[in-house]
Order: structure tokens, then sequence, then C-alpha cells
């Protein structure tokens, strides 16, 4: 998946925390969106309602209802929790071993270095959507899989960059000064290393979120990822494409929560790398 | 020159290994009976399916030791035997010549039109950066890399051909049924593409040899054409690798979605249908294809640029 695009352009850094701020802001908002709509909203995202469908918004349905007469700010909440909620377990899934191998690279070299610098070039060997791709024929339309190779095509990002980024720190005195003085590893790591890599991981983990919401509603909209009665963002899309001429709003709706959705993790993720 | 070529076969190797062990590990996980089920793939499930099962139990070799078969898996691929697929019976290399062929021209026009888009923008934005171009550019691509590409395809779809009718939906056969997958994939390259164009324009820009060559008299375009250009194609072209991830993924996205007859398309609809041969023909030549850009790049890269070479 394409994380890596090095795009920021050199700006000033007073607009860069005003995207920063304002990624935040919508992040924030939808995160709410995704973690109270499901809880608060008492409509069953899965309720079928034939007499109301394809509902117009501000009737009896605040966003309308789909074409089975389901609600859609029911759905649009369980799909927005859905996306939110795998892409935050696929980046985790991703960072912790990515940064952990990467520090253990770095710190130990040899052969543990070299054992997982070989893991990392066979899994970029191959781009990420055709690893998660055949990883989905083992069961199509399951969680599993799609977490799973989500996860195993985004760690090596962070790996590549932790490794890289902890080699540059550990060469410099005041490392050197540390160990002599005695500190143990563990102790290192966690007050000279992680402070100075923390914000591009922080970076890195906000595109990985951003790739996988992208990648989830992608493959489900080409019918591979995850299954109809699911609400999930992208094949709410693709199923009430059809009604287009009738409600041209409904199948905008989930579209733009996820256009918001990566738009604010990647206005963050810009911010950051200031 | 070599080194790279080196490198670019062994992640060809990496590729083919790790398509053939995931989809050799496929037939195994399956549910029921892989003899079984190639039977009645062949014969149609009748009475005597037990029989047949045997019969193609022996014939292919499927009672001996896992990683024999596994060896004889790869000696297959080597030899370009990638089997028959499960629903069609038709040789899977016949079946992928066709779509390959389909596939390319897709991804061929899909990075010409963003070459002739996203560099552009960018040179015109890196020549004055923080101008209304480079605002507007910056807007443009932040926004584009928020739509993900089957939205912005369907987007240009209600577009372009509902509502203005100049092209057709979907479809295959004459250059106009290419224009807009080709489109959607090109929009989201040149997003990327035309930031990495600024910011080496721009720094190119800021160069000593981009000032003397003003300050010597040279008119503005010469300036630019001589100086500028090549120097700043370097990061853009490297940046294209990357690209490759972009369009071989999107080339599996977009085709399903206009209904292009290609690999990504095929693929798709192979690991629907379970037709693993089909699934290893179209995963290999895909990574394959990756590889391949990939390595277009580095020689294009080592043009530009002969100091890699020597270094390398």
């Amino acid at each position: 998946m394409s994380t890596i695009d090095n795009v920021s352009p050199a700006r000033g850094r007073a607009r860069l925390s005003g995207s920063c701020a304002s990624g935040a802001a919508l992040l924030f908002l939808l995160a709410a969106f995704a973690l109270l709509g499901p809880v608060l909203i008492p409509a069953d995202p899965a309720a079928q309602d034939f007499s109301a469908s394809l509902a117009p918004i501000g009737g009896d349905y605040a966003l309308g209802a789909d074409h089975y007469g389901r609600s859609l700010l029911a759905r649009l909440a369980h799909g927005a929790r859905l996306s939110f909620g795998l892409a935050f377990l696929t980046m985790l899934a991703a960072a912790v071993p990515g940064v952990l191998l990467g520090l253990a690279a770095a710190w130990r070299g040899g052969w543990t270095e070299r054992l997982l610098e070989l893991l990392a070039t066979v899994v970029l060997a191959l781009p990420g959507l055709m690893l998660v791709l055949l990883l989905l024929a083992f069961s199509p339309g399951n969680y599993g899989p799609l977490f799973l190779g989500l996860s195993l095509t985004l760690w090596v990002e962070f790996y590549r960059v932790t490794r890289a980024a902890t080699k540059t720190v550990l060469a410099q005195p005041h490392i050197e000064a540390a160990r002599m003085l005695g500190f143990g590893s563990g102790y290192i790591l966690r007050n000279c290393v992680l402070p100075v890599i923390a914000p591009t991981i922080a970076t890195l983990a906000a595109f990985a979120m951003a790739t996988a919401i992208i990648a989830v509603s992608t493959l489900s909209a080409i019918s591979v990822g995850l299954q109809p009665p699911t609400p999930e963002l992208g094949s709410m899309i693709v199923e009430l494409l059809p009604y287009y001429a009738e409600a041209p709003v409904h199948v905008l709706l989930p579209a733009m929560l996820i256009f918001l959705l990566v738009l604010g993790l990647q206005l963050v993720a810009e911010g950051d790398r200031a | 020159m070599r080194n790279f070529l080196v490198a670019r076969l062994m992640q060809a190797g990496i590729v083919a290994m790790v398509v053939g062990a995931l989809c050799f590990l496929l037939m195994r996980v399956l549910p029921g009976d892989a003899a079984m089920r190639i039977a009645a793939g062949r014969y149609g499930p009748d009475a005597r399916i037990a029989e047949a099962a045997d019969k193609v139990r022996l014939e292919l070799g499927l009672d001996r030791p896992v990683l024999l078969q596994f060896l004889e898996w790869l000696g297959g691929l080597l030899r370009l035997d990638l089997g028959h697929s499960l629903v069609t019976g038709a040789p899977v290399v016949d079946e992928l010549q066709v779509q390959l062929g389909a596939s390319v021209w897709l991804a061929a026009s899909a990075l010409l039109i963003s070459l002739l888009i996203g560099p552009v923008i960018g040179v015109f934005s890196g020549m004055k950066p923080g101008g209304i171009t480079d605002r507007t550019g910056l807007a443009g691509a932040v926004v584009f890399r928020a739509i993900p590409p089957f939205v912005l395809g369907l987007i240009l779809m209600f577009i372009l051909s509902k509502q203005l009718g100049w092209l057709p939906p979907a479809g295959f056969g004459s250059p106009r049924e290419i224009v807009l997958p080709a489109l959607t994939l090109a929009l989201g390259l040149a997003a990327m593409s035309s930031r990495v164009t600024r910011n080496s324009v721009a720094a190119v820009a800021r160069t000593p040899y981009f000032a003397f060559a003003r300050h010597k008299g040279l008119p503005e375009a010469i300036v630019v054409r001589r100086h500028g250009i090549r120097n700043a194609a370097i990061p853009v072209v490297s940046y294209l690798g990357l690209q490759a991830v972009y369009l071989v993924e999107g080339v599996v996205v977009v085709e399903s979605l206009f209904a292009y007859p290609g690999i990504g398309h095929a693929l798709v609809h192979a690991i629907v249908e379970r037709d693993i041969p089909m699934v290893q023909g179209t995963a290999l030549v895909m990574g394959l294809m990756f590889v391949a850009i990939a390595a277009l790049v580095d020689a294009i890269s080592l043009w530009l640029d002969p100091r890699f070479g020597r270094a390398a």
C-alpha cells in the first residue's frame, strides 16, 4: 500500500499546525460519530422496512433510508465504527510488531537484522493489495484474512522506518555515554530512542489507518471484502448506486464519510511531519 | 547496471515463490478433497466421481508427500505451466495472454495521462512556491488523495458519461472505452507526482547553478528546459517506482469497476469463484508487472543520472 508518499511540501509552520488542528478536529467529530452513534441511535442497521424504501432525508429517517428501507443514519454510524475500528486495530497490529522488530534489528544487528530484512524484502516484493487479495482467497468476506493481510503489508513500513531512525540515534555519542554509565538496553531504548522516533511513527500510523480505510472500503466495493449485510461504507456506495437517479444524496453520504475520514487522517499526518 | 537487474530478478523470484506458496497452501486448506474438486471440475459431478477422483489423484500425484508436490508445482511455474482454469477448463496461460494485453494498455495509458497532468502542474507550482498554482495544486492533491480510486471512478463515470455523455461508462474494444478507467488511475497518480515534482523543481530553482544560468542571460525557457527539467526529473522518476504499487493495485480496482477485461478483473473473479490456478496465474502476472515497472524505473533513473551506476 502506498503509505510512503513523501509529498509534504516545505511550508510555513503556522499553516502546518493549522492543517493538523483542522485534521484533528475533523477526526474527533468523526470518532465521536463512530463511537457514540451506534450506542445512541436506537435503529438497527439491518432492520428492513420496505414501505420506507429510499425514504428522503429529513422525514421519519433523519438521513433517509436505503433501498431496503434500512436507516441510513444507523448504517453510516455502524459503517464508520467498522472502518475506524478495523483501521485502528490494523494499525496497532502493524505498528507494534513493526516498531519492536525495528528496534530489535537496529539494536541487535547481525543475524536478527539480516533475517528481518529478508522478511521485509519478501513482503515488499508484492504490491500490498495483491497480498491482501491472495489471503482473501482463503475465505472471502471474512474479517480475519482482511485484517491479517492488511497488517502483514503495513508492518513493513513501521519496521523499516524504526530501524533506520534507531540506527542513526544509536550511533550518537550520548547513547554511548548512557551505555558506559551502565544503563540497560531497555532503559536506553525507552528513554533515548522512542521519544525521538515517536513523531515519525505517529505520522506513519495516521497514513497506515488512511490506507486501511481505503483498502477495506475498496475491497468491499469490488465484492471480495466484507459481504453486503454488513454496514460497510464501500459496499453501501455500491449497493445504493443503482438508485442514484432517485436518491443521489444517499449514494454520496457514505462516499463523503470515507473521504472525510481519510482527509482527516492525512491532514493530521501532514501536520505531524513538520 | 547489472546490480539493479540482479536485484529485480531476485524480486521476481520472490514474487513467484510467495504467490506459488500461498496458492499451494490455498489448494491444501480449502475444505474438501482436492482430487475430488478437480475431477468434478473436469468431468462434472456424476455417479462415477469417486473413480474419477482416484484417477486424478494418481495422475497429478496428489497422494505423494506435500514437499515433493510443492517442488513440482514450482517446477511447473518455471516451465510457465500454470495449469488449467477450474471454471473454464482452458489453459491459464492462454487466458492470461489476452488479459495481460488489455491491462498493459490500460496501465500505459494511465501512466501517460498522469505524466501529462502531474509533472506539468508540478513544474508550474514549483517555479513559484506559494503562488496561486501552488496552492490550488496542493488542495487538489490533498483532495484527490483522500478519494478512494473506486469512488473517483464512479464520480468520473457520472460526470463524463452520464451527465455529459462524452464517453461510454464501461466496456472494452474501442480506444474510447479505455479513457475513463485510465483517467481514474491517472488522476490518482498525478495527485501524488505533482507534489513530488513541485518539491523537486522548487529545490532545483534554489540551486546556485540554476541562478547562474539565469545570470549569464539565458532565456527563461532554456533555463528551465536545460538546467531545470532534467535535474528535477530524477526524484520524480524514482518516485514512479513507488507509484508502480498504486498502479498495479489501481488496475485491480478500476478494471473491476469499469468491467474492463484485464488481469485485475480476472483476479477478482478468480477469487470470488475460488479458481485457484487462475488466482495463481493472475497474481503472478500482476506481481511480475510490478517488478517490470520497477526495473524500467531503475533504467530510466540510471539514464537520467549516470552517477547512480558509478556509485553502485
